[in-house]
């Protein structure tokens, strides 16, 4: 039988792999990609939420699935800009690792 | 009796699920119908896939002025066994340096891409394969994976001129994808649904008793039509725009490290991608498998969707013998200054003949749009167009 | 709803894929790990009756984003990124306090009790998603999918100002 709880133990993992992606990785390109599986992560709990609940004509609630919608179009818009960042860094430092990108250390 | 015959595949589905029933449980019957159906599309498209390669080179030949291949069979008909069995027993060699996993890969997901999207299509009257509401979105969105597959092609076979041509590939099929996406939302926009059955069912009936409500006889419906064509033609990388895999210029582009099976299952995809490109404008602007006159009802209706099938890969076949390969960057600056406007185009022009009652007013109206805008795309194209002698920079 | 069994194969699929995202060396073989995770979520998504989240998944990740990060992959060639030293005690450090968090939402999740409940039947025949959602959207969040509109032309400028090579 799978529950809810299911669906937000999965997504909390993938949330924390995610995470830990972030933390640990040093390459710019990886790290967008672990951002990535973090939104897909909130995305699978509200996806999972509309589908718990369900209103009195028995459809699920759709404000979930539209703030799902929302966050799949800015996530394209983020990596889009995201990465032409990275090619304009590239240009100018040619690397993409974080460590060697410090000109704002103190 | 024309009935029964129109229905003759649903009912021998039925005869055969008809003894499981009350057997097995009900997740297990359904599994067994959609393998039936999975095995009558595989049966159906791989045949049409194995005759259309033959007919393509015949009527190629015949375009050619010279016999197409005749040796094998009666008038050549099984030249596609004898390439079959030529393709398995061949060598199948991988690069030392490609990435085995990736270049093992690739053929399968396209194929596999190729085969999901011919799911959604309606064959004929209760003969969709796969219903699901949004149809038309499940076909562009199995489809665009083929990008995927084409990418891991290419960089897979870690080789120069494999990766240029996925490059290529990819370019041309982004820049595509958008006015082929756009074309059909006028159908989806005037029929108000994503699912291919009702697309089809909107399409019924005739005006003035002879005339049929399809969507390429009006003037919106007739430049989509066109539009979607072009840009299919692109998708499924055939001659005009075969940019990617370009002989003369970069060997095969992402096929070039494929040979044997593999490189028979690239081949495949490649036609399965023409079937389905051309069954969908079938279905959204050719009535589906509505006969064309009403006294032709009798016909059964997936008759006349393979009759309109075949005539547009016809339509594929002649446009491959007729013109030469388009250079990349004029395909591109096509893509994107002439076929995204138009397809824009489109989209108001349906709106007006839609919320203008379907009448002749709003059919004049609509056209008028179309016109201006095509001629004031042309205007402001052609002023920009020098004609000056060609430079080159690393050649005589 | 789907069965059990799917629903797992799914899920461990889709976190499998998602761990080889950042054990992997190669940024293409990460970006491909990501796809195959994409497609598990989508599958999860199925299998919560959310069809037209489902394939919007796919056709955005898969079709757009994913394809946007290997040309980027293949354009930057990124291959020299491989052979850099690992900072095992930063890796460490950056891995437990993932998995402290991953904890943490656990328990809040176990404390939920409502969320043990199985999921609540729909109606029969199943609700046209892609009709609901749309007629939310054109109506109640009208304004949101405007301003996502502008949002997604700024990026389009951003990234053609950004990538614009220098012309002097």
């Amino acid at each position: 039988m799978i529950t809810l709880e299911h669906y937000l133990m999965v997504s909390g993992m993938l949330f924390a792999i995610g995470f830990a992606g972030v933390m640990v990785r040093r390459n710019i390109i990886i790290i967008l990609m672990a951002l990535e599986l973090m939104l897909n992560a909130a995305n699978l709990s509200l996806v999972a939420f509309s589908r718990f609940h369900v209103n009195a004509s028995g459809t699920p609630n759709y404000n979930a699935q539209i703030f799902v919608f929302f966050i799949i179009t800015v996530a394209a818009a983020e990596v889009a800009v995201g990465l032409a960042i990275v090619v304009a860094l590239f240009r100018l430092r040619q690397t993409t690792n974080v460590e060697d990108i410090t000109a704002l250390k103190f | 009796m024309a009935d029964s015959v129109d229905q003759i595949f649903v009912h021998a589905k039925q005869w055969l699920m008809s003894p499981l029933e009350g057997h097995i449980p009900d997740c297990l019957i359904q599994i067994v119908s959609s393998l039936l159906n999975i095995a009558a599309v595989l049966g159906v498209f791989l045949t049409l896939f194995a005759l259309m390669s033959v007919l393509e080179r015949k009527i190629l030949g015949r375009m050619q002025n010279r016999y197409g291949p005749n040796r094998v069979g009666p008038f050549g008909l099984f030249q596609p066994v004898a390439d079959g069995i030529k393709m398995l027993i061949k060598e199948d060699i991988v690069p030392a340096r490609a990435d085995k996993v990736v270049h093992f890969m690739a053929p399968i997901l396209i194929a596999a891409a190729a085969i999901l999207v011919l799911g959604v299509i309606p064959y004929g009257r209760n003969m969709t394969p796969f219903v699901i509401d949004g149809g038309i979105l499940f076909f562009f969105a199995v489809g665009s994976t083929t990008e995927l597959a084409v990418f891991m092609a290419g960089w897979g076979s870690n080789n120069k001129f494999s990766l240029l041509g996925a490059m290529r590939a990819i370019a041309q099929m982004i820049s595509y994808e958008l006015p082929l996406i756009i074309t059909v939302l006028p159908v989806v926009m005037v029929v108000g649904s994503l699912n291919p059955d009702k697309i089809v069912f909107a399409q019924e009936s005739y005006h003035f008793g002879f005339v049929p409500h399809w969507f390429v006889l009006t003037p919106w419906g007739a430049t989509a039509f066109i539009l979607f064509f072009v840009s299919g033609l692109v998708e499924s990388n055939r001659t005009p725009f075969d940019v990617p895999e370009g002989e003369s210029e970069i060997v095969a582009g992402h096929m070039t490290e494929y040979s044997g099976f593999k490189y028979a299952t690239f081949f495949l995809a490649e036609y399965l991608g023409m079937f389905a490109v051309s069954g969908l404008a079938v279905t959204l602007f050719l009535g589906g498998w509505h006969a064309p006159l009403p006294g032709l009802g009798f016909v059964p209706s997936y008759v006349w969707f393979f009759a309109k099938l075949s005539v547009l890969l016809f339509g594929f076949i002649w446009i491959r013998g007729t013109l030469p390969r388009i250079r990349v960057d004029h395909m591109m600056n096509f893509a994107w200054k002439f076929m995204l406007p138009m397809a824009f185009t489109c989209l108001v022009s349906a709106a007006v003949w839609h919320y203008s009652g379907r009448r002749l007013s709003g059919w004049l109206w609509s056209f008028a749009i179309i016109a201006v805008v095509y001629f004031a795309l042309s205007l402001l194209l052609d002023a920009r167009r020098k004609f000056t002698p060609r430079t080159y920079r690393f050649a005589e | 709803m789907m069965s059990p069994f799917l629903f797992w194969i799914f899920a461990i699929l889709m976190l499998v894929f998602g761990a080889a995202v950042i054990i992997n060396r190669n940024p293409v073989a990460s970006a491909l790990s990501l796809v195959v995770s994409f497609f598990g979520l989508a599958a999860l998504f199925l299998s919560l009756d959310a069809y037209f989240i489902g394939v919007i998944q796919v056709l955005v990740y898969a079709g757009a984003i994913m394809v946007l990060f290997l040309f980027i992959i293949m354009l930057l060639d990124l291959r020299a990124e491989e052979l850099r030293k690992i900072n095992w005690i930063a890796s460490a450090g950056g891995i437990a306090v993932a998995l402290a968090l991953m904890f943490q939402i656990f328990s809040v999740v176990e404390k939920f009790p409502a969320a043990k409940q199985s999921f609540p039947p729909l109606a029969k025949p199943a609700p046209d998603d892609v009709r609901q959602i749309g007629l939310l959207l054109f109506n109640n969040y009208t304004l949101p999918f405007q301003i996502i509109g502008i949002v997604i032309l700024v990026a389009t400028v951003g990234v053609i100002i950004l990538s614009r090579r220098e012309t002097r």
